[in-house]
């Protein structure tokens, strides 16, 4: 059960450097009419990685995923993925990717093994090797004994790896997903994650969009997309260490709503956010903080249960970066 | 991975199959569906008219008279079902159920036509089925005529004294169709009514299918290229459309006693012709909706509807008002049907009729084009 790799058709795919990256996005733009979906965004995906593409809905992340698949083409700027021009060698993008989306994408008038046949069919998997890769697929799906049953009757985190199967028959050297575990439980989510790990640790390249913050702290790098534009990219570490310069409090009081209200007004206070029934202040580093949010709050009659410095979670990061690129965006339309 | 000229068909032919077989109900409407109709249209949509139910009024009662009204019991198309014994009881007659035609011979028939002179008889027609009324009328005047030159022939032979050969012998013969049954005329129409569902309605709920359902993505994704999709998802359909196409013939055949009297080889060609233009009108019309409802909404007016009514099936084009004429022109199935009677009734050859195999070449060839370079942009 060995990962075969394309690599060795790299020469047709240009720069030498290039080769550590699978997948490089060059000013990459779409536009649907009046709407930038996506806004010359550049990132690079290195070679074996987890890449994780998170950002709200409507932030652009299936406008990109769908570009660097071929399911659309690019307004302005180019994509490199596997060496490949996304526009120009879109015939060889395809044989070496794997694609995934929230919808599964399966026939489900026709059963597991009629499923794995079509698409390894249509990737020209034939013979002994589809016979081989379909084993795989059943093993790794836990499908053994359903082969013949139809897809309709599988539950959702059966079919999703299925589908996650069918998307790997041709053993593609990288994979995109698309939002994979949308409606899908939690446990079946994590047994899902697994099987990306696994694929990950046999050198497939897997680029994932989610907004599932757990499941961004599973990538190896994170790029931020809001608005069509990427904000922020790096690993987890890193893109916490963009919050040194704050202090992230969680706050359990009563009325946290109009609390929250108070210190947002505070010159010291960059962010506040809701969770839970608590929620997180981010401030300037300063040693009294605490006792400050405690007088406030007392001066108005809301009673702090705890007051706690945290260690800032992904969601703390990227709802701070998200603030800060709209006030930068109406400092920019207000000049 | 596949490359150059090989086609990588396989997978998707196999599927199609897998999807149409597991569907009981597509399987059933495609197989069955044929015969059926065959059955409805062909003992419904009867236009023959026989045993018209006749009342006679013989004023005249004389052996001229009763010679010219036995001119029409000889053949079947005519019933007596009344014989009057005066002018009062025509009325009302025609307003039931039980008389279609009243014969009037009037008293003077006989001493006009012994005299040589002119005569009338009175024919007096429900014209509430106006198509069967004018049949009746056209078989009515033809006895009429023929009995008129009997008549003539014979004063000539009384004046002349000597034998006249009739200078026109005015034997009606109906080629191709000599029974005049509407079956044989109907089982050609069939054909290209049927094929025109099979085809345009299935493969344009095939191709909006995979898109509803989101599959027609990854097979975006996969390395298969259009005309692979395209061939790959048709060829099913023109193996079944074959099928329904010899069951048709196959009915039509022990129903209708049709049989094909020209080459089964040209009718095989000009029936895949055909059907690539409603593949490719099909696949138009899945690159043009989004959902299956719409699909089939869509499908049924610009295929089936047109085939029935414009294409000369029931409704003989020449009786349009001009303007509708000028739109059959635009219908394939007004060509496919112009050559299926040509080789089926006829047996004629390509000769007789080159110019519907010509236009239906073009029909296919622009639509082929047509729905692959919108289907190739879309899959691009």
């Amino acid at each position: 059960m060995k990962l075969q790799f394309a690599n060795k058709d790299l020469q047709s795919g240009g720069r030498e450097a290039d080769r550590n990256y699978a997948v490089i996005a060059d000013q990459l733009t779409k536009i649907f009419g009046n709407f930038v979906a996506v806004n010359h965004i550049n990132f690079k995906v290195k070679r074996g990685e987890v890449f994780g593409f998170l950002g709200p809905n409507g932030a652009g992340k299936s406008t990109t995923i769908r570009m660097l698949c071929g399911l659309l083409v690019p307004t302005e700027g180019t994509a490199k993925v596997d060496g490949f021009d996304i526009a120009g060698q879109s015939d060889d993008v395809k044989a070496r990717i794997g694609y995934m989306s929230q919808r599964f994408s399966l026939y489900e008038d026709l059963t597991v093994e009629q499923n794995i046949d079509f698409y390894g069919g249509i990737y020209g998997l034939e013979g002994r090797r589809l016979a081989e890769r379909k084993r795989w697929v059943i093993e790794m799906a836990g499908l053994s004994g359903k082969e013949q049953m139809p897809a309709h009757a599988l539950s959702g985190g059966w079919r999703q790896r299925l589908a996650l199967g069918c998307s790997v028959l041709h053993e593609p050297p990288i994979l995109f997903l698309d939002e994979p575990t949308g409606g899908v439980d939690p446990v079946s989510r994590r047994s899902f994650w697994d099987l990306i790990y696994d694929l990950s640790n046999r050198g497939v390249t897997v680029f994932v969009t989610t907004h599932y913050m757990d499941e961004a702290e599973h990538c190896n790098t994170i790029g931020l997309i809001y608005n069509g534009r990427l904000i922020a990219a790096g690993s987890p570490t890193e893109l916490k260490q963009n919050l040194n310069r704050y202090s992230i409090y969680e706050v359990h009081c009563t009325q946290p709503v109009d609390a929250m209200e108070l210190l947002k007004i505070q010159p010291w206070t960059a962010e506040t956010s809701i969770f839970g029934s608590a929620f997180h202040v981010s401030t300037l580093n300063e040693p009294d903080t605490p006792k400050k949010i405690d007088q406030i709050l007392a001066r108005n009659r809301i009673a702090a249960r705890k007051i706690e410095k945290i260690i800032p979670s992904l969601e703390d990061v990227f709802i701070h970066m998200i603030a800060e690129e709209d006030a930068r965006k109406t400092g920019d339309t207000g000049v | 991975m596949k490359k150059g000229i090989s086609l990588n068909i396989l997978p998707i032919v196999h599927k199609e199959f897998r999807q149409i077989i597991r569907d009981k109900r597509i399987l059933g409407i495609l197989l069955f569906l044929p015969a059926a109709m065959l059955l409805m249209f062909g003992y419904a949509l009867n236009f023959d008219v026989k045993n018209t139910s006749m009342a006679v009024y013989d004023e005249d009662q004389s052996s001229d008279s009763r010679d010219f009204i036995q001119q029409f019991f000889t053949s079947d198309y005519f019933l007596k079902v009344r014989t009057l014994s005066s002018k009062a009881e025509i009325n009302n007659l025609l307003d039931g159920e039980h008389v279609r035609v009243v014969l009037v011979v009037p008293s003077e028939f006989s001493k006009d036509i012994q005299q040589g002179k002119s005569t009338n008889v009175q024919i007096i027609v429900d014209g509430a089925n106006s198509n069967a009324a004018a049949t009746v009328l056209g078989y009515i005047n033809a006895i009429i005529q023929q009995y008129s030159l009997k008549v003539m022939a014979e004063s000539f032979m009384r004046i002349g004294g000597r034998q006249v050969t009739m200078p026109i012998d005015f034997q009606p013969r109906v080629w191709y169709n000599p029974e005049l049954k509407s079956a044989k005329f109907l089982v050609p129409g069939l054909i290209a009514f049927i094929l025109m569902i099979t085809t345009v309605i299935s493969t344009a709920l095939a191709v909006v299918r995979e898109r509803e359902l989101g599959t027609m993505e990854q097979i975006m994704v996969s390395p298969i290229r259009p005309i692979e999709l395209i061939l790959g998802k048709t060829i099913p359909y023109v193996v079944i459309s074959l099928f329904a196409t010899i069951t048709i013939l196959l009915f039509g055949y022990i129903l209708f006693d049709v049989s094909i009297k020209g080459s089964i080889f040209l009718l095989s060609v000009i029936t895949l012709i055909f059907l690539f233009g409603g593949l490719g009108l099909g696949m138009l019309i899945s690159t043009i909706v989004e959902t299956q409802q719409l699909a089939f909404m869509v499908a049924v007016i610009v295929s089936m509807l047109p085939t029935f009514i414009l294409s000369g099936f029931v409704f003989p084009i020449r009786n349009m008002p001009v303007f509708i004429q000028v739109i059959t022109y635009i219908i394939p199935a007004r060509y496919f049907l112009s050559a299926l009677r040509a080789v089926i009734l006829k047996g004629a050859g390509l000769s007789a009729f080159w110019d519907d195999a010509i236009f239906l070449t073009i029909y296919a060839a622009v639509m082929i084009v047509v729905s692959s370079l919108r289907m190739r942009k879309f899959l691009a």
